[in-house]
């Protein structure tokens, strides 16, 4: 979703950085923790203006929700009561679980097409140990991070494939 | 302005649940799924689970991730303009500290290939937490109670308006390719016909 906004921004319209490098800001903003789109402004920020440019870019993107939500907070407890918006609500119920079950057969449908033994069993594990044993998600994070570090830069250096 | 010591507590509670959402959820989206729902829902019951789908129709339709927007919504519903704010940068420290000692280590360095290592064995098992989040979402969506698990669930409180809803919804995504927007506006206009008019 971001990517095309940031080429169209930061690459044609402003020209402060080239095509391959907004890539690479992009690759490293989806790798580290908390939203893309907050990652991805520091990134920029910090190649362009050091660190004030990091918290100006990250003002300028916590802004537009900041202000949206507060909003709509406001008058939710009002359009609660009304029955056509809670009709309106309830429906679009259904269609966000549709939309989350088609995300999370995209996406797991990727993860089975690698057809690669070691996702597929972390996959099968974490799924068991959220659902069955109520482990804390946090946790299965941590180790399957740690795992996958282990694993593909230690055990098995330079072979494996990349997703996306 | 002078706050009291409750208030303060409950928006360090704000901050510290909203700091660990940022802290790991990884994989943008919906990665944040799963852990705002343990933060906001399981440690704190700051949201129903109506309230949180309502939040994340809200986050469907609205510029902006996940993360904030439910940083906003909650912060506001617990502790006013000063929570959401609070919330909201409980939720990007994480983002900063990593992110900024990522980049310091990228303009010198240049090299990416150590973390992709991380990130493949993450990736399964974020798919996984999304997958048991979308569950309780589906399940809020298929009965008409809001406490059903996969453990408690009865035939007599299946929903079938929503359940044929929620087929078709899925169908014309996976088939058509639709935009996930316009699909809930469409159960939504249904919804409204269905539950508002009848």
């Amino acid at each position: 979703m971001i990517v095309p906004l940031m080429r169209k921004k930061f690459v044609e319209e402003l020209e402060w950085i080239d095509e391959e490098e907004m890539l690479n800001l992009v690759a490293i903003s989806q790798s580290a923790p908390g939203p893309i789109a907050v990652n991805a402004a520091i990134m920029v920020g910090y190649r362009i203006a050091g660190v004030p440019g990091v918290f100006v870019s990250i003002f300028g993107t916590v802004l537009p929700p900041l202000i949206i939500i507060t909003v709509i907070a406001q008058f939710y407890a009002a359009f609660k009561e009304n029955r056509i918006v809670n009709a309106l609500l309830l429906g679009m119920r259904a269609g966000v679980a549709a939309v989350i079950i088609d995300v999370i057969i995209e996406m797991a449908g990727k993860i089975l097409k690698t057809k690669d033994k070691i996702s597929i069993m972390i996959m099968i594990i974490a799924l068991a140990a959220d659902i069955i044993f109520d482990v804390n998600a946090a946790l299965i994070i941590i180790l399957s991070g740690v795992f996958g570090a282990l694993y593909y830069n230690v055990f098995k250096k330079g072979t494996g494939h990349d997703f996306d | 302005m002078f706050l009291k010591r409750g208030q303060v507590m409950i928006l360090i509670e704000l901050f510290w649940s909203f700091f660990q959402i940022g802290l790991f959820s990884i994989g943008g989206g919906y990665a944040a799924l799963p852990l705002i729902q343990r933060q906001v829902l399981e440690v704190h019951n700051w949201l129903t689970m109506e309230e949180f789908t309502d939040v994340l129709t809200i986050s469907q339709m609205t510029p902006g991730p996940i993360s904030l927007n439910a940083s906003t919504f909650v912060g506001t519903k617990v502790a006013g303009h000063i929570g959401s704010i609070v919330a909201t940068i409980g939720c990007i420290t994480p983002s900063c500290i990593i992110v900024l000692i990522l980049a310091y280590f990228y303009f010198k360095y240049k090299n990416l290939s150590s973390i992709q290592g991380i990130l493949k064995g993450l990736r399964p098992a974020v798919v996984s937490l999304i997958a048991s989040a979308g569950l309780s979402i589906l399940l809020l969506a298929v009965f008409k109670s809001e406490d059903v698990t996969i453990w408690n669930m009865k035939s007599s409180d299946i929903n079938y308006i929503s359940i044929t809803m929620l087929a078709v919804a899925v169908f014309v995504l996976r088939k058509y390719n639709a935009d996930p927007i316009k699909v809930m506006i469409a159960t939504g206009i249904a919804g409204v016909f269905v539950y508002g008019v009848l």
